[in-house]
């Protein structure tokens, strides 16, 4: 179980390749990346910020949680802050256990917690100026399942 | 004296990413309102609290929660991570 907070550019292959040789127990990796979506041509560049000691804690009890829940192998998140520019990976999941179902829902679980229970903040700037990215009912209401 | 720390909107409309407050304030509530009466700035960002959220020691909390012993209060948006 590993979290790494980082403002430069990760490699999504060499991480995932790394994580799945790391395994020795696990049937089943999967892997998530979120990126910076540019909206119409519309976004310059994004700015995440976070709270540092808060943010570490909050995904580190989720990957816990997720752990116990769901048996996993293992698990690897990477996040990003910092200034990024669209099409750009913001972050990613790895997710490792004996089968596919349970490695699928752990990252899918850490996914919904981490929109909105880690304290990441995104702001957009475009032609217009700059914007808070608003939170999303529907990231919220996902949490409801679990 | 507790350290206060303003995230994102809430840091850009006070002004300030942390301070540190000398307060008497029993809930997290009554700390709110004694920002938002030193200046403007402060009833700004409180303006709305449905759309502010509170963590102690790095903890998400409510408003009704008490103060006692707490070293780090933190207000911010709704998280937008992932």
């Amino acid at each position: 179980m590993r979290l790494r907070l980082q403002a430069e550019p990760f490699a999504l292959g060499a991480e995932a390749q790394a994580f799945a040789e790391a395994q020795a127990g696990a049937g089943a990796v999967v892997t998530f990346t979120g990126l910076v979506r540019d909206n119409a041509g519309q976004l310059s560049a994004m700015e995440i910020e976070h709270y540092p000691g808060m943010t570490e804690k909050a995904i580190g009890a989720m990957m816990d949680q997720a752990q116990a829940r769901w048996a996993l192998e293992d698990a690897l998140v990477i996040h990003r802050h910092g200034r990024l520019l669209p099409g750009e990976a913001i972050m990613m999941v790895a997710t490792a256990a004996r089968h596919r179902a349970e490695a699928f829902a752990a990252a899918e679980f850490l996914m919904d917690y981490l929109k909105s229970r880690a304290p990441f903040w995104k702001k957009e700037f475009g032609a217009d100026g700059a914007e808070w990215v608003a939170a999303r009912d529907a990231d919220e209401a996902a949490l409801t399942r679990w | 004296m507790i350290e206060v720390l303003y995230f994102a909107w809430l840091r850009e409309r006070i002004g300030l990413p942390r301070e540190r407050v000398e307060t008497a304030a029993a809930t997290v509530a009554d700390l709110v309102a004694e920002l938002s009466a030193r200046e403007d700035r402060y009833a700004l960002a409180f303006a709305d609290l449905a759309s502010v959220r509170v963590a102690l020691d790095q903890e998400l909390s409510s408003f009704d929660a008490p103060l006692a012993g707490v070293r780090e209060v933190a207000f911010f948006p709704p998280m937008t991570g992932g």
